[in-house]
């Protein structure tokens, strides 16, 4: 126990600030209001979905947690279940084996809910989608493309992966006001 | 023929890695096969190919490997009688693997009464076999649910949970169906595949040079290895060799990634049973090393780093100084961690006995790398048939007999310092030169092979070449094929609550074997 506590003591605080939204990363304007983005801003509760990923994209999202980006001290942690969730954080492109699954979760989310594409697989499809006949959708016999093909999406991180700092953009991104036209919080 | 008339009679395939390749027919591929399980050998992969644009049928692949190296074997398989023999009673590995091959490619093991789907579910039919070269992969069928057959349990009080494919933690997606009494498994059942994307499919229409990128894909975590042996493959076929400062510079990215790995699951591992001060405490140490790889190689983990020639980066003085320095600090961190774990009571009574896979049933199932050595299986490329640089390295092999997730841990902690020993060795004899030469063009119809230890086990890539640098087919083998299963015996007789930390001590990949 000693030695836990003096490493706990010699490590001190590590978090750094975090970074402001962007609302370059919104595909779509803010859908929510003022009074439930003032509510979800301050106990936000993700559910991870990986539709596909090469798991390069798990490693960030993993690394959110750690000291330095410290995302459960802004108030936001990951949970469990879909039914528990106001945000799924969504990494592809989606492939069809999880077609279903993805939008099983989608329905299973409370509104109001919000979706975060993460990576340039959950951006475009990325490196995984075809160039084909079927024209820039990126579909493919095993792949649905990007996230958006199967979900509405409301921001979209783009990187492989991105880093930390960017999916905390994202996240931020989803629930502050945003100036997009259109923008019912406004 | 006897095994060890095989080196003489076939070709060795040029590179860095002893690896020899024939044509048999199906008596000697099968006697070939029983000599190598027999002698204490293994299954490394196996894959199928479309060879009727050439005019031979379809090609069924093994790899296998023994004392001297890799023997690549290659059966024509009749297009009219698409068949192969089964040898998953040989290496129980083969089951998933030939299955793929049915479900992709139609080629069926004869004499193997499993019959069931492996990588296809719903969304394409079963007369469609997608790594036939008449299927156009931009084909899209509607998307069904998939019916799979899992074996049930019956009994007084026996129940099954289903999880997945959507886990609750931060993972990829698969399914698995315990069956339980009490809080006791008595059988768990994996359904993987969800991640199936096409790679393979995808690969066949690129060229060698834009297939490097998505090799350093198939599994993010093992991006490094991956294209070192995606690089090796080409390097093959071409004829060209890397530099030895490519070579060493490969080295010190593949022990980074070793270690970014073993520390993020060695953090977790502790997060699971409940010592979140070590998830915190490790994963700094891993943020730490991630901006230094950032900083110095451009990349966070180090993706398109490596790439078919030698390395698409290079190392100054300062960039050498920056990593010394993280891995001092590293070194000093790790080794306060590792007392901390070791003394905890609480930690070593949820580590020790549990998720056992003795030595035994380690060797039978063909346990392999990292959780593999903690089963008593030495085997490690990197010691047992180093290219350059590790032979000249003398790498130290991490092994343990226990086989539980303790035995997993201690090799983890073991393979971090062993890393950080060769990183160091290298950075002091740092050849000078060039890091990137010219591949030269590839000649149709070569079939070359990439071998590396990445953090998890042997990572294999079997590349077949078509016209104007053209990949014909390409084969990425991930470790996680082999484990899996072995997954499966490791969580019988414990209780439910572990098998987060039984999975995590294992950390296999699902996108590796989905593909
Ligand atoms: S964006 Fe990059 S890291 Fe993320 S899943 Fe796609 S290939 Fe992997």
């Amino acid at each position: 126990m000693y030695q836990i506590i003096k490493q706990i003591l010699k490590t001190g605080i590590k978090t750094e600030a975090p970074p402001g939204p962007d609302d370059a990363l919104r595909a779509e304007a803010q859908r929510l209001n003022k009074e439930i983005l003032r509510h979800v801003g301050r106990a936000l509760a993700i559910r991870h979905v990986d539709a596909g990923s090469c798991n390069g994209c798990e490693l960030e999202i993993h690394a959110l947690n750690n000291a330095y980006y410290n995302i459960e001290g802004l108030g936001i942690h990951f949970v469990a279940s879909p039914r528990h969730a106001d945000m799924l954080l969504v990494t592809g492109p989606v492939s069809r084996h999880m077609e279903i699954a993805l939008k099983r979760t989608y329905d299973a989310t409370p509104e109001p809910k919000l979706v975060v594409a993460v990576g340039d697989c959950g951006c475009t499809g990325g490196i995984f989608s075809p160039t084909n006949s079927l024209g820039d959708k990126g579909e493919s016999y095993a792949s649905c493309g990007k996230i958006s093909n199967v979900i509405p999406v409301d921001v979209a991180v783009p990187g492989c992966p991105p880093a930390p700092i960017a999916l905390l953009q994202g996240i931020l991104t989803a629930i502050s006001g945003g100036v997009k036209a259109g923008n019912p919080s406004e | 023929m006897r095994l060890d008339e095989f080196p003489a009679k076939f070709p060795k395939l040029p590179g860095a890695m002893p690896i020899w390749h024939g044509t048999v027919d199906s008596t000697e591929f099968r006697n070939l096969c029983e000599q190598v399980q027999r002698g204490g050998g293994k299954l490394v992969a196996l894959w199928g190919s479309d060879e009727l644009a050439r005019d031979a049928g379809y090609a069924l692949h093994t790899s296998l490997v023994t004392a001297i190296g890799m023997l690549c074997l290659t059966l024509p398989v009749n297009a009219e009688r698409p068949s192969f023999p089964d040898i998953s009673d040989l290496f129980p590995a083969a089951n998933r693997m030939q299955r793929a091959v049915a479900d992709l490619l139609g080629l069926h093991a004869s004499g193997n009464d499993d019959h069931r789907k492996w990588l296809r579910h719903g969304s394409w039919p079963g007369s469609v076999h997608p790594l036939r070269k008449n299927f156009d992969g931009g084909t899209v069928f509607p998307t069904e649910t998939d019916a799979y057959r899992f074996v049930t349990v019956t009994g007084d009080g026996v129940h099954e949970i289903p999880v997945g494919p959507v886990h609750a933690g931060t993972i990829e997606p698969g399914h698995f169906r315990f069956s339980i009494i009490g809080e006791r498994v008595l059988k768990l059942e994996q359904r993987l595949g969800y991640k199936h994307k096409g790679i393979e499919k995808l690969f066949e229409s690129m060229t060698l040079e834009q297939g490097a990128k998505l090799a350093g894909r198939v599994s993010g975590d093992s991006t490094v290895a991956y294209a070192w042996a995606y690089a090796q493959a080409v390097e093959s076929v071409a004829g060209t060799a890397p530099t030895p400062r490519a070579a060493a510079l490969r080295a010190i990215l593949l022990e980074l990634e070793r270690i970014h790995n073993h520390l993020g699951d060695l953090g977790y591992l502790g997060n699971d049973v409940a010592l979140a001060f070590g998830f915190a405490q490790f994963w700094i140490l891993k943020e730490d090393l991630l901006r230094m790889n950032h900083e110095t190689f451009g990349h966070r983990y180090l993706m398109d780093r490596v790439v078919p020639g030698g390395v698409a980066c290079d190392l100054d003085g300062k960039g050498r100084e920056r990593i010394l320095q993280v891995l001092r600090h590293l070194e000093k961190g790790v080794g306060i961690l590792k007392d901390i774990y070791d003394e905890h009571a609480g930690a070593q009574d949820r580590f020790l006995t549990t998720g056992r896979v003795t030595p035994d049933l380690a060797a039978q199932l063909g346990l392999t790398g990292m959780a593999g050595r903690a089963s008593g299986q030495a085997w490690d490329l990197r010691a047992q048939f180093p290219c350059e640089p590790y032979d000249k390295l003398d790498v130290r092999m991490a092994t343990h007999i226990n086989g539980d997730v303790a035995a997993r841990v201690t090799v983890r902690f073991e393979e971090v310092q062993e890393s950080i020993r060769l990183i160091r060795l290298i950075l002091d004899r740092l050849p000078a030169g060039e890091c990137l030469v010219p591949v030269a063009d590839a000649p149709e119809n070569a079939f070359g092979v990439g071998w590396v230890e990445g953090w998890r086990g042997e990572i294999l890539i079997a590349l077949h070449t078509g016209k104007d640098n053209a990949i014909h087919r390409l084969h990425p083998h991930d470790p996680s094929w082999q484990n899996w299963p072995v997954l499966e015996h490791s969580i019988i007789g414990n209780i439910v609550p572990d098998f987060p930390l039984i999975n995590k001590s294992f950390n296999l990949s699902y996108t590796g074997v989905d593909l």
